[in-house]
């Protein structure tokens, strides 16, 4: 097996009195794609940062390319491309001016015009940096870490704060990049972008690597199985639920009741039978397959999404 | 056109087009020290002195006082009845008051310039009229000396001014919004030199610098006719190593400043203090003698000092040492403390 592109080993980073990165281990694989997930606040930042170069650990190893950052600083920020969560860059430049500029700090990297083309910013190329929207400054910050041609690539929620469809824009962008073979760890807390985009997935919580794995084979340890989740006057019992027939969960969250079950065929009939023995009204009734939010939910007992804002 | 330019020229590009681009920053470069030289220099304007207005209250031989005083230059005589000719003094609307009568009489208060002067001219005058000759004729050269109007004093003072405020500024303010956007940080991720950021800054700098010394200069001879007495070459030459040490004092103060709020404070508390001190508008001289220590150490003082003994006095370069010693240190110690606190994010 070829030598990973990172490989990090229980990273610690204290800050006086909180330790935002608490014993962390994970490796990436050359040319594939990592999501570190987690909420607001669970070291993500700090660990892509000390990944970056942009902080010291307080312990543990980080070899990115094979080197650590103490011992030829300025070879590897010539190897990598980083995507900060928001760069203001110069809003009197011009896209291309921007470009250029960082271009001009690598040795060797890929044409300016080249770069705002892989991240489809033509018609702003001569637009000032202070016109543009949201998504397309994200795609400018793209192209920026872009420039020098990295062998690997930071994206710190390269898509928070976008509205879908330029979301779904710059997610074309990081496919074509894979595609190109290069390297890429991203930070996200969206679930889908994880799904979508990363080979690997590692959850963070609170410092702590809570679980990685490929996001199906988490969704498959983790996400439970099928979920049926049914509100119905009256409800029926916690423990009637429990006893059909694969059933390996029931939580009841706002009044509705939420099972675990290994399959729909056998679950589902029996839980209408149940409902309907004890008389009750099914008031309202859905089904969905696990998903990467579901691993964080069951982990964490906690909902990414409660925490975004 | 080649894609990999040399950085330091693009970071020199990046450090113009934001200030080309900014009007307000233009503004306050450019058209503020010139709207200050305007409006003070309207003001404190050197006029031709007015005539001095004197009343002669009614009396016997009214006719005969009247002319002779109109006779003579630098008087504007009225008539008026006593009573309103004192009222006149006692509100200043007249110097002096001559009471007409065999023995003319004065009212005046000797203690305003103008009563003391129209006193002078008016008792000449008298005594004149009464018949006394002159004892010798004394001749006059009269002469405007150059570079000792008010305009000439204050341009050096301004510019100095100027080029403090747009140095500690500029690089300050620069810099801080670059450590609140996250933009210094991403720079430190790319292999960028360190060194060129900061050569960039210094180089737009002396650039700016000059450009601004030369448009003042340019701007105080069209509108008032303000001529250096000494080597222009030395009064840039000065401007621009005050333009330097001023740097390094902006780049000290956003050294660590993590937000605009911070910034702007400490700017003000640096850049207030020595506008009243450095003498800008007034010679810094006027402090008492214990200041004087404090005034004479503050880079403003120095820098001001040094232009204005070659813009009024036609001073040489290599007589300001001590203001370019005081330059250099300001600026070599900031500059020293600023890049070793320096936080990059």
């Amino acid at each position: 097996m070829a030598e990973p592109a990172i490989s990090v080993d229980g990273l610690v980073k204290r800050f006086e009195d909180v330790t935002a990165v608490d014993g962390v281990s994970f490796s990436v694989r050359p040319g594939t794609c990592l999501g570190l997930l987690g909420p607001n606040g669970a070291g993500k930042t700090t660990t892509v940062e000390i990944l970056e170069g942009l902080q010291q650990p307080t312990a543990g190893t980080v070899r990115v390319l094979g080197q650590r950052w103490a011992e030829a600083p300025e070879r590897l920020k010539a190897r990598i491309g980083i995507c900060l969560q928001e760069t203001r860059f110069y809003e009197k430049m011009t896209v291309g001016e921007t470009v250029k500029l960082f271009r001009s700090f690598y040795p060797a990297g890929i044409g300016v015009d080249d770069a705002i083309h892989l991240v489809a910013l033509e018609e702003k190329r001569d637009g000032r940096v202070g016109k543009l929207s949201g998504g397309q400054r994200q795609r400018l910050a793209l192209a920026v870490a872009l420039v020098g041609d990295p062998e690997v690539l930071f994206l710190d929620e390269p898509t928070t704060g976008l509205d879908p469809a330029s979301r779904r824009g710059l997610w074309d962008v990081i496919e074509a990049l894979k595609a190109r073979g290069r390297t890429v760890v991203l930070t996200t807390h969206y679930m889908e972008e994880a799904a979508r985009l990363c080979d690997q997935v590692v959850i963070v919580d609170h410092g702590k690597v809570v679980a990685q794995g490929t996001p199906q084979a988490l969704v498959a340890a983790h996400g439970g199985q099928q979920l049926i989740e049914f509100e119905a006057r009256p409800m029926p019992s916690v423990e009637a639920c429990r006893a059909l027939p694969g059933c390996s969960d029931v939580q009841v969250r706002d009044g509705t009741l939420r099972l675990a079950v290994r399959g729909l065929p056998e679950a589902l009939p029996a839980l209408l039978r149940t409902v309907e023995a004890a008389g009750a009204t099914l008031l309202q009734l859905s089904t969905h397959a696990p998903t990467l939010d579901d691993v964080f939910l069951n982990l964490t007992g906690r909902s990414l999404r409660d925490e975004e804002d | 056109m080649p894609d990999n330019s040399h950085p330091l020229w693009q970071l020199f590009l990046m450090r113009l087009r934001a200030l080309w681009r900014e009007p307000s920053a233009l503004f306050w470069i450019f058209a503020f020290p010139l709207l200050m030289a305007v409006a003070l220099g309207l003001a404190f304007r050197n006029q031709s002195l007015s005539r001095l207005t004197v009343a002669v209250a009614e009396g016997p031989g009214q006719e005969r006082l009247l002319s002779a005083l109109a006779a003579t230059p630098g008087l504007q005589p009225e008539t008026l009845p006593l009573e309103a000719a004192r009222r006149a003094l006692a509100t200043g609307k007249v110097a002096v008051v001559v009471v007409a009568g065999d023995t003319p009489r004065l009212l005046v208060d000797p203690g305003v310039p103008e009563g003391r002067t129209a006193r002078l001219l008016v008792l000449d005058t008298l005594q004149r009229l009464a018949g006394r000759k002159d004892a010798i004729s004394v001749p006059e050269e009269h002469v405007t000396v150059p570079g000792g109007r008010y305009i000439d004093f204050l341009i050096p003072g301004l510019l100095g001014f100027g080029l403090m405020s747009s140095s500690v500024w500029g690089l300050g303010w620069g810099l801080v919004q670059m450590r609140t956007g996250k933009l210094l940080k991403r720079l430190v991720a790319t292999p960028m030199r360190k060194s060129d950021l900061l050569a960039s800054f210094i180089f737009s700098r002396l650039s700016l610098a000059v450009l601004e010394t030369g448009f003042f200069l340019a701007f105080a001879r069209f509108l008032f006719d303000v001529r250096v007495a000494g080597s222009l070459l030395s009064f840039v030459l000065v401007a621009a190593t005050g333009a330097l040490s001023f740097g390094g004092v902006g780049l000290l103060v956003a050294s660590r400043a993590q937000n605009n709020e911070t910034a702007g404070g400490l700017m003000n508390l640096v850049t207030l203090p020595m506008t009243v001190l450095s003498g800008v508008f007034f010679s810094a001289s006027h402090f008492p003698g214990w200041m004087q220590p404090l005034v004479k150490a503050l880079p403003l003082t120095a820098v001001i000092d040094a232009l204005r003994a070659i813009s009024v006095d036609g001073a040489s370069l290599w007589a300001q040492g001590g203001p370019l010693l005081v330059l250099a240190l300001w600026g070599a110690g900031a500059f020293a403390v600023a890049l070793r606190i320096f936080r990059w994010n």
